[in-house]
């Protein structure tokens, strides 16, 4: 169990800046999930923690202790790989013991530890096969039981679950969610899926270009995004951006110095003018996607493309046109040249 | 490959029997035949008396196996066949463990130089054994090394093929199996050792196998390195009894009948894990 903080943290490789001197601060316990697009520097970031990528610049510290020179296996954390990295020629018993390869344990001791890492896991009855009679999600698991045996001060996840079907994914998440919970192990998760960053983190870091440009809780992050980036990313629909301007009653849409943000969850369909709403919005219906719980209407209003909802069991035809408004409170204002937020509205 | 498919295959291949197949058969055949009958032969004369043995029949007349027991009884034999065994068993674990070690090295590890050292060990391969051998003998004459065992050995003791293949190999093994090695703590001897080298065990198996059989039936530079006969190897031995008294073909065929059996047993032990790697690699992930 440790903090782990980063100062002015820069990785180079020639002259590509991959990570641009980021700084952030760890609590013990925390999970902190980093996210961001293709390439901004999540895995780099990730790596050089492990000590698998020399630090270019800057400091890192775990546990305080200051470990930019420190060998991985010196800095007692634990990673998992998103391709699993657990060994085809070794039985799950030997793959989860490979974490305490180097431990100075006893073999009972040992034997005792991966056999409650298999529990825990739900492994007990395959520890004596081979990777390739595993299932993704067991091998999966198998990789998390090898980082587990060892009493890590962090765990390090690199995008674990991508290689998983939507339903593992999703059971994966909460597993992994609750094991973090449960031994209180500070945890960097580095993934592209934004549910899973909303789901799992304390603390979601977005990344971009190699800097970060937002940290917060899920919840800050959706209610108050510093810029349109980070409005887009979190939150599934992404949010809607239309550029308009600012007048006396709200917001006008059309040519402005604003981009107004609403997100689809936000955006009802309704019969008529709604009298409160600060935006309303004309237009044709492009598509429908019934979720079940609400229905998703893409929506082309004079040229441009908007998601907004209907409750569950209307389905609006295509073709017709429609008003789809918001109440007051669920604008997000920004500046149109630079993304930067301007509040809510 | 699921069992079902397998056997659905099969059922599909042996319901009609088309012309095209028994063209491929017999072209098949014949080259069988053609492989098989210096073998044939060979075991033949081995089971004739010297004077049966220009009668070309190949079901001996009166089978025997005097050849065989004199052969075996004679000490130098003996002493050829564990002087073969010995030096191809060396040099076999020799390149596994070196031609291994230096491709890990180059397909793994970013070092200034290393597509030069690279180049410099492939175009070693462009060579022909006939053009170095002086340079070998230069060699072993200015270190002592002529009449010696080390003398046959050291040329072979590592092989630019056997360090491209193996390089070849390692680099498919993906990055992330090492590091997670490194994250667990083992240094990077172990993680040559104990994680990259099992997964490639269908690569060693097939180096193991292609280096022992040039070992064991090397004969030119033996030849050459060796005077005295207590060193020579089985093919150079053998050979002298062509030349010491007349050609004695009965004698050389048994010796050449015994000196197949290392070489089949080499192979029937290694192939099946050729064969499991192959498998391995086909079911993962
Ligand atoms: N070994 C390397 N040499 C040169 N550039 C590299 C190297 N590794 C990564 N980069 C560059 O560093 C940047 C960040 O890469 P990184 O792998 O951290 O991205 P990422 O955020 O993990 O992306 P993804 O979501 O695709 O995994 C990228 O532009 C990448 O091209
Ligand atoms: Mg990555």
């Amino acid at each position: 169990m440790a903090t782990i903080e980063l100062d002015r943290l820069v990785k180079r490789y020639g002259k590509i800046e991959a990570v641009k001197g980021i700084d952030l601060h760890i609590a013990d316990g925390e999970f902190v999930v980093l996210v961001g697009p293709s390439g901004c520097g999540k895995s780099t970031t990730l790596r050089m923690i492990a000590g698998l990528e020399d630090i270019t610049g800057g400091t890192l510290r775990i546990g305080g202790e200051i470990v930019n020179e420190r060998e991985p296996k010196h800095r007692n954390i634990a990673m998992v790989f998103q391709n699993y990295a657990i060994y085809p020629h070794l039985t799950v018993h030997q793959n989860i013991g490979f974490g305490l390869y180097t431990s100075k344990l006893s073999q009972s001791e040992k034997d005792k530890r991966i056999r409650e890492a298999a529990d825990t896991l739900g492994l007990d009855a395959y520890l004596d096969r081979r990777p390739a009679a595993l299932s993704g999600g067991q091998r999966q698991r198998v990789a998390i039981g090898r980082a587990m045996v060892r009493n890590p001060v962090a765990f390090l996840f690199d995008e674990p679950l991508s290689n998983l079907d939507a339903q593992l994914r999703a059971q994966m998440r909460i597993e992994i969610k609750r094991l973090q919970q449960r031994l209180a192990t500070t945890t960097v998760y580095v993934t592209h899926d934004q549910v899973e960053a909303m789901t799992m983190a304390d603390r979601i870091v977005v990344m971009r270009d190699g800097e970060i440009l937002q940290t917060g809780t899920p919840t800050e992050l959706y209610e108050n995004p510093v810029d349109t980036f980070t409005a887009r990313f979190i939150g599934s629909p992404s949010m809607n951006l239309v550029p308009g301007r600012r007048d006396a009653s709200g917001v006008v849409l059309g040519e402005g110095d604003i981009m107004v943000g609403v997100r689809p969850h936000d955006l009802v369909v309704r019969a008529d003018r709604h009298p409160g709403a600060v935006l309303s919005l004309d237009g044709t219906v492009t598509a429908v996607e019934p979720l079940g719980s609400e229905t998703l209407v893409h929506l082309d209003t004079a040229g441009r493309a908007v998601i907004a909802t209907a409750p569950g069991k209307s389905i609006p035809p295509t073709g017709s046109r429609l008003t789809a408004s918001a109440e007051p409170g669920s604008l997000y204002l920004f500046d149109a040249g630079s993304g930067k937020s301007l509040g809510r509205l | 490959m699921s069992a079902a498919t397998h056997t659905g295959e099969h059922r599909l291949n042996t319901s009609g029997i088309r012309p095209g197949r028994i063209v491929a058969w017999t072209i098949l055949l014949l080259g069988g035949l053609v492989m098989v009958t210096p073998l044939a032969f060979m075991l033949s004369t081995s089971l004739k008396t010297a004077g049966q043995v220009y009668d070309l029949r190949l079901i001996p007349a009166a089978p025997t196996l005097a050849n065989y027991v004199e052969v075996l009884s004679d000490g130098r034999f003996a002493r050829w066949f564990l002087n073969s065994l010995g030096i191809a068993t060396v040099v076999t674990v020799s390149n596994v463990f070196f031609d291994s070690l230096v491709g890990y090295t180059l397909a793994k590890f970013d070092f200034r130089g290393r597509y030069f050292v690279f180049l410099a060990i492939l175009s070693t391969l462009m060579i022909p054994t006939e053009m170095l051998v002086i340079p070998w003998y230069l060699m072993s004459a200015q270190f002592g090394w002529i009449d010696s065992y080390w003398g046959i050995m050291f040329p072979g003791m590592m092989t630019a093929f056997g360090t491209f293949l193996m390089k070849q190999f390692f680099e498919t093994i993906p990055d992330d199996f090492l590091e997670a090695a490194r994250i667990d703590g083992l240094n990077e001897f172990q993680i040559w050792w104990r994680v990259a080298m099992p997964l490639v065990t269908p690569a060693l198996s097939a180096l193991a196998i292609f280096t022992f059989l040039g070992n064991w039936t090397a004969f030119f530079w033996p030849l050459i390195v060796t005077t005295s006969s207590e060193l020579y190897t089985l093919p150079v031995g053998l050979s002298s009894f062509a030349v010491a008294e007349s050609i004695q073909w009965e004698k050389i065929m048994t010796g050449v009948s015994l000196a197949t059996i290392p070489t089949l047993v080499v192979f029937l032990l290694l192939q099946r894990y050729i064969v499991r790697g192959v498998m391995l690699a086909g079911l993962k992930g």
